[in-house]
């Protein structure tokens, strides 16, 4: 009896400590807190990217270890600290939040290691502080905005109203809008991130300016809190919404279960859609709904787009992932199958891009979800670029 | 500026001043009679959204999920006065502090737990939907219109409770002297119950009809909670009037600053700075506004009588 227990005991040990992989990933994301629902998308993600290389590249056995940044910058800096200094982590990735990954970059490229941004695109690390180490698979904060723009003077736009939160990102964005935009922008309230989740006074103000257009940027679960209001407040019909990130495959299955009809058509900009047509697309978003029942998120997109491109710069080394020349000269060039399509890395190692229209539509069976439109901008690169010197 | 958004902005302040009232009511009971300094009301805002919310999207009716949180949370409020709260009160205000603060972790971490991280959303029946034409030019959403009726009705159904009931004498007595009440053989263990309860489900009506708006969200509590103690303080500890002015006052001048400051500061700053200085300074506004009250006036504004 006793050694049965002994050896189930022993058996147990060994399941519970896997042979220690060849390459280790740290992944940074938002994995407690409301907006862990991002997280989780992103994860999935991940998880099915792994599936789909059968977890190895270029032979060698590769490991995730996912970090939580408690959507706070101090707690995303510490986790990036215990990924880089305790599990010592080859590469960092992840990462939603602009003003987390600013608190955090320098800690993984003071370590020397490669660090690649799945979401967040502040304008520093694009500009004047841009690393030989740093990577952006996703976009700029300014570009979507920068399209948004572009397609608001299409849509004959005149005057417009701005509403977005008070940190890092919601500043890109509404600068990223201001740069193209062509007409006259009749009022701006930045508002407290992340806690203000009642925009009355905002509103009220906004149906006294009698703008051509709204425009907003509200990521995760405060978007549809602030389109709900949008509708209460009785603007819907009158004022157009345009916004980017707020309207994606999180927030849209909400407003199908409320049954909130007027979200249907609405127009937004983004670098993908999940109707994009190229093969890797087609694998990516068939197997992600096959596996979890629902749409993936742009989240979800530029993660699983993620592993995939350290993917190839680990094929390029040979699986000698301590070659970091090597890795990064593989990561300069991106060589790899995006689900976006073609695109060139950047000077500052940013994606140069194509952003399209993307509009709220029902889909065969009658899932809401987002369709590709035409492109607004094509071969896009961010405007900091010019002011990185690499 | 037109008289139109002054008048909406006003509203507005307003709508939110009677949330806050909703939330400082409970919050000024508990620490004026029971001296417990109870960072766990935010979480009793938090779980009032999400059982009357859960109730609202199963029965699909919000007015069933109103009525049945409300005895829910007496029974929630109540047991845990019951069996954590009680062992406190003749500690200090630091370990009143400590323990109520593993509270919120607790409720927020079995939250996370039954309804995932995601949060609730909270439809609204038709007939609640859009805005009402209120004449003179001025339209405002019909459900915040409801949210200031509702909230005048509790603050009238309080004063009625307080002023003019046994409970509410029994209460007063409480607050201005505890052992004199209890040597009068007033049940205190009973009344502090009670009380506790009370304040559970004012702050989960506040955070259920705040649901619809703003969707339901774990640690949606903390940051209400300390615009609440803000009232508190300036209305003074353990007044309900003194709450309720206080409550309107901090929601108005809150709202008020969000709208008009930005514009007010481009009369005499550059437009960079104006529109840098304008959310800054008017999120600090109300801080200020207690930082003077207590200068002028440490107890606040309406302190109960017999205090001390």
């Amino acid at each position: 009896m006793l050694k049965k227990l002994v050896g189930t005991a022993a058996a147990l040990t060994l399941l519970a400590s896997p042979a220690a992989a060849d390459i280790k990933i740290g992944f940074v994301t938002t994995l407690t807190t409301p907006v862990a629902v991002i997280g989780k998308d992103m994860r999935d993600a991940v998880e099915l990217a792994m599936e789909h290389i059968g977890g190895k590249m270029s032979g060698e056995d590769v490991e995730i270890v996912y970090a939580d940044d408690e959507f706070n910058s101090q707690k995303g800096k510490q986790a990036t600290e215990r990924l880089v200094l305790r599990d010592n982590v080859d590469i960092v990735a992840g990462y939603i939040w602009s003003n987390v990954l600013l608190a955090s970059a320098p800690v993984v490229l003071n370590a020397n290691k490669i660090l690649i941004s799945a979401n967040a695109g502040p304008s520093p690390l694009a500009g004047a502080q841009c690393n030989e180490n740093f990577f952006n698979i996703a976009w700029q904060n300014d570009q979507t905005p920068m399209a948004l723009g572009e397609l608001l003077n299409q849509q004959g736009v005149k005057s417009l109203y701005l509403v977005a939160p008070n940190y890092a990102a919601g500043q890109n964005m509404v600068a990223g809008v201001e740069r193209t935009f062509k007409g006259k922008v009749v009022g701006k309230d930045m508002t407290v991130w992340p806690t203000q989740r009642d925009w009355s006074a905002e509103l009220s103000k906004v149906k006294a300016a009698k703008p051509d257009g709204v425009f907003t940027f509200y990521p995760g679960p405060a978007g549809p809190a602030f389109i709900k209001q949008y509708q209460q407040a009785g603007l819907e019909g009158q004022v157009p919404l345009y916004s980017v990130y707020t309207l994606d495959s999180i927030s849209l299955p909400l407003f199908e279960k409320a049954g909130m009809e007027t979200v249907l058509g609405t127009k937004m900009t983004q670098f993908w859609a999940p109707d994009m047509d190229n093969a890797a697309n087609k694998k990516f978003v068939g197997d992600f709904r096959k596996k979890y029942g629902r749409y993936p998120s742009f989240f979800a997109a530029q993660s699983y787009d993620s592993i995939m491109y350290i993917k190839s710069a680990v094929e390029a080394v040979s699986g000698d992932i301590g070659n970091i020349d090597g890795m990064r000269a593989a990561l300069e060039k991106a060589d790899f199958d995006s689900i976006r399509g073609d695109f060139k890395m950047g000077n500052n190692h940013f994606p140069i891009q194509n952003f399209y229209e993307r509009t709220v539509v029902k889909d065969a069976d009658g899932n809401w979800t987002t369709a590709l439109g035409r492109a607004v901008l094509t071969d896009h690169q961010d405007p900091y670029a010019s002011q990185c010197k690499m | 500026m037109d008289y139109v958004l002054i008048t909406e902005q006003f509203l507005n302040g307003f709508q939110l001043g009677i949330i806050l009232f909703l939330m400082a009511a409970g919050l000024t009971l508990v620490f004026g009679i029971m001296d417990l300094v109870n960072l766990a009301h935010g979480s009793m805002f938090m779980i009032g959204a999400f059982v009357g919310g859960t109730i609202a999207v199963v029965t699909g009716s919000f007015v069933i999920g109103v009525i049945l949180m409300i005895p829910a949370m007496l029974v929630i409020g109540m047991v845990v006065e019951m069996t954590t709260l009680r062992t406190l009160y003749p500690r200090d205000h630091l370990d009143h502090v400590l323990a109520t603060f593993g509270l919120i972790l607790f409720f927020n971490a079995a939250t996370r737990l039954i309804w995932g991280p995601e949060g609730l959303v909270v439809p609204l029946p038709d007939f609640l939907e859009g805005s009402v034409a209120l004449g003179a030019g001025i339209t405002y959403p019909v459900y915040r219109i409801l949210i200031i009726v509702i909230g005048l009705l509790v603050a009238l159904g309080l004063y009625v409770l307080v002023a003019r009931t046994k409970i509410g004498m029994l209460i007063r007595a409480g607050a201005s002297n505890r052992t004199m009440a209890g040597a009068l053989g007033v049940n205190i263990p009973l009344l502090f119950s009670v009380v506790f309860g009370i304040g559970a489900v004012l702050a989960g009506l506040a955070g259920l009809i705040i649901t619809p708006i703003t969707a339901a969200q774990i640690g949606m509590g903390e940051d209400v909670l300390i615009l609440a103690f803000v009232v508190i303080v300036i209305g003074g500890i353990g007044s309900i009037r003194g709450a309720f002015i206080a409550s309107i006052v901090t929601g108005v001048i809150d709202t008020m600053g969000r709208s008009f400051l930005d514009v007010f500061l481009l009369l005499f700053l550059p437009e960079n700075a104006a529109e840098s200085a304008g959310p800054a300074l008017s999120s600090m506004m109300i801080y200020i506004l207690m930082a003077a009250i207590l200068f002028f006036r440490p107890q606040g504004l309406f302190p109960p009588k017999g205090a001390t």
